[in-house]
């Protein structure tokens, strides 16, 4: 889907001022009356320090600029859309793994702020990428089709040296590692899947409220266990809290 | 107080945590003994361990409480699936209420365990907020790093979350292992089997010249015990808008000063080093003398 | 994987046995649990292994572990990945060392 296509579905035709640069996600957004900020990647990014940087340091702004203006903190919409990392042995080298690490911290740090923070998957969510800020909001949105993974089944096959084939059919059963956005919601981590013909922007509206409400502790874990796709999490973490 | 060097790259998570602890001091939640093995490997015919790699509970050092869990990194790598990522978020939701001195994280992993790759990722990322959590009710998390498997894929974003990290100079700390940049990039992007390169781009003392890690110690048990206790000594940090926006600035500087960067030796200059290619064979105490001379005249 | 339980006669183990675990599950390697079983006389063993058809030569190296050892009332639980017999009996000799209070 083009840019514009998304963001008008989201916000309205001309509700928004949101603006893709290579493939980084930024701008302003008006919804039922709100501002939203609007953060992200673009077009399958393998995401490297220069646009994680990009992100965390749009994050920030946000926070500055509301704490600044003494303005009811803004919710802010992140645009998840992400192979994964950029592999390269330059990335390695700076670091990668701390400027992600001080990503997901400028996230945290919108949330301990007030800020709502909903994350939207539209087209994939890979690895890495998804850990560095996607996955870290109060509520995660994906579309139905969007691929979120880790790997995908063939190249698991090589690396695990399980047959494919047996792969593929184990996944039909259990969504605990075959891709796919329905996994992840049966999992407790995607919170809901929009479909195509649903009103996006009617679908946005509620879930913005929903992540204004939610709660300050993790749910996912529960929340996999409600929805059957992943049974041990919470009771393991009850095991170890309550010993 | 014996003075045997035990090396922390050989020894297993267990005899890790018996070299680090005061003695009969340790207690662990969900043990062996209670077989909460894997069930997703399990289904896929792949060998089971009775603690699913990683042992979580309580210790005392040098007196003080702690809540620690040791990754065992020749079971699978030590990666993470559902079993053991939720032993670690349970002991760190454990931490906000028992407000613990700290809680230590022996990392030794290679990140997601493939074979239950979706849990194991919701995992690290339930453990990210667990660190978040545990650091915003003002308990330090401390990240020990000197095993086979070092802290890659999540684990090193982890890793890079906590308040101090204490590596050796054999412990790895990166996102991408070489092994798959290499299978996805080529050879010519990063020869995996080029182990002084491997360690020049991931090691420790690549790590702590970039000031990645906290500090650089020798593979023993003991000097691990004493960097934590060092560590525990110095004030933690504040984590606010101010400082966000600082370290934001320390990285951007970073890149634009090594935008071609990609072997050690090139950091190892910057920061003063007369002989880089002498670095890797320097003495751990040499080397952070020499570190702290260099860095002197203004930090990279 | 192939999973089967073993049981061998042998002397009664000294009072006061601790639960241990020894070993790594790790490619040529194992790990043994301890616990204390009964009846005092015999050993049980519980094996979960990777390597498939080799049932004999467990029940040969376990039942050599039962009779040169005063092993009778623990409980051993195996989780291997394809360890020799030689690794075996070193690992088991090391867990029952730790779990009677020998040497550690």
């Amino acid at each position: 889907m083009s840019d514009a296509g998304l963001f008008d579905r989201l916000f309205g035709a001309g509700a928004h001022q949101v603006r893709v640069d290579g493939q980084f996600v930024h701008g302003e957004a008006q919804l039922a009356g709100r501002q939203l900020a609007v953060i992200g990647t673009w077009n399958s990014a393998a995401i490297d320090g220069d646009l994680a940087l990009a992100v965390a340091g749009a994050v920030l702004a946000v926070v500055g600029a509301d704490a600044a203006s003494g303005t009811a903190p803004r919710p802010i919409v992140f645009i998840a859309d992400t192979s994964g990392q950029q592999l390269s042995r330059h990335e390695e080298l700076l670091g990668i793994n701390g400027t992600f690490a001080h990503l997901a911290r400028c996230v945290d740090l919108a949330r301990r702020h007030g800020h709502p923070l909903l994350t939207l998957v539209h087209g994939e969510a890979v690895s890495g990428g998804f850990l560095a800020f996607g996955l870290l909001a109060d509520r995660v949105c994906a579309l139905a089709d969007a691929q979120v993974r880790v790997m995908d089944l063939r190249a698991m096959a090589r690396v695990t040296k399980i047959d494919f084939e047996r792969l593929q059919a184990l996944a039909a059963a259990s969504p605990v590692f075959a891709p796919g956005a329905a996994n992840y919601w049966r999992m407790g981590a995607v919170d809901e899947l929009w479909a195509a013909r649903d009103d996006w922007a009617h679908c946005l509206t509620a879930a913005l409220s929903a992540a204004a409400s939610a709660s300050a502790q993790d749910g996912r874990a529960a929340l996999g266990e409600t929805r059957g796709g992943r049974s041990l999490a919470a009771p393991i973490a009850a095991l170890v809290d309550d010993a | 107080m014996t003075l045997r060097r035990v090396s922390y790259f050989e020894a297993s998570a267990r005899a890790r945590v018996a070299g680090l602890m005061d003695p009969g001091s340790v207690l662990e939640w969900c043990p062996p003994q209670q077989r909460h093995s894997s069930p997703h490997l399990a289904l896929l015919d792949a060998p089971v361990a009775f603690d699913d790699g990683v042992m979580v509970g309580s210790a005392r050092l040098d007196g003080m409480p702690l809540l620690f869990a040791a990754q065992e990194g020749r079971f699978n790598g030590g990666a993470v699936g559902e079993v053991h990522g939720a032993k670690i978020c349970g002991l760190l939701r454990r931490a906000l209420r028992e407000r613990p001195r700290a809680v230590l994280l022996l990392v030794d992993s290679g990140g997601v365990r493939l074979h239950e790759a979706n849990a194991g990722l919701i995992a690290i990322s339930e453990i990210m907020r667990g660190v978040l959590a545990a650091q915003a009710a003002g308990i330090p998390v401390i990240a020990l790093i000197g095993g086979s498997c070092g802290a890659f894929g999540g684990m090193g974003i982890v890793s890079r979350l906590c308040d101090a990290l204490i590596m050796s100079e054999e412990g790895r700390l990166g996102l991408s292992g070489p092994e798959v940049i290499e299978t996805v990039q080529g050879v010519e992007e990063f020869d995996s089997r080029d182990r002084a390169l491997v360690w020049r781009v991931t090691g420790g003392k690549l790590r702590r010249a970039l000031g990645e890690a906290s500090d650089l110690v020798g593979d023993d048990v003991g000097a691990f015990r004493a960097a934590t206790l060092a560590a525990l000594a110095r004030p933690s940090e504040v984590r606010d808008l101010e400082r966000l926006l600082a370290n934001q600035q320390a990285l951007e500087t970073r890149r634009q000063h090594f935008a071609e960067a990609r072997d050690g030796l090139e950091i190892w200059r910057a920061c003063g080093f007369a002989e880089p290619e002498a670095v890797p064979m320097l003495a751990v105490d040499d080397f952070n003398r020499q570190l702290a001379a260099g860095q002197a005249g203004g930090s990279i | 994987m192939e999973k089967f339980n073993l049981e061998f006669d042998s002397p009664p183990s000294p009072v006061g046995v601790r639960s241990t675990l020894c070993g790594v599950v790790s490619s040529g390697n194992l790990e043994v649990l301890v616990e204390a079983g009964e009846p005092s006389h015999v050993c049980r063993v519980e094996v979960n292994t990777s390597a498939v058809g080799f049932r004999d030569i467990w029940q040969a190296v376990l039942a050599d572990f039962a009779a040169s050892h005063a092993a009778g009332g623990l409980s051993l639980a195996i989780n291997d990945a394809g360890a020799t017999p030689a690794v075996v009996g070193l690992r088991l000799a090391q867990a029952f060392e730790t779990s009677t209070g020998g040497p550690t």
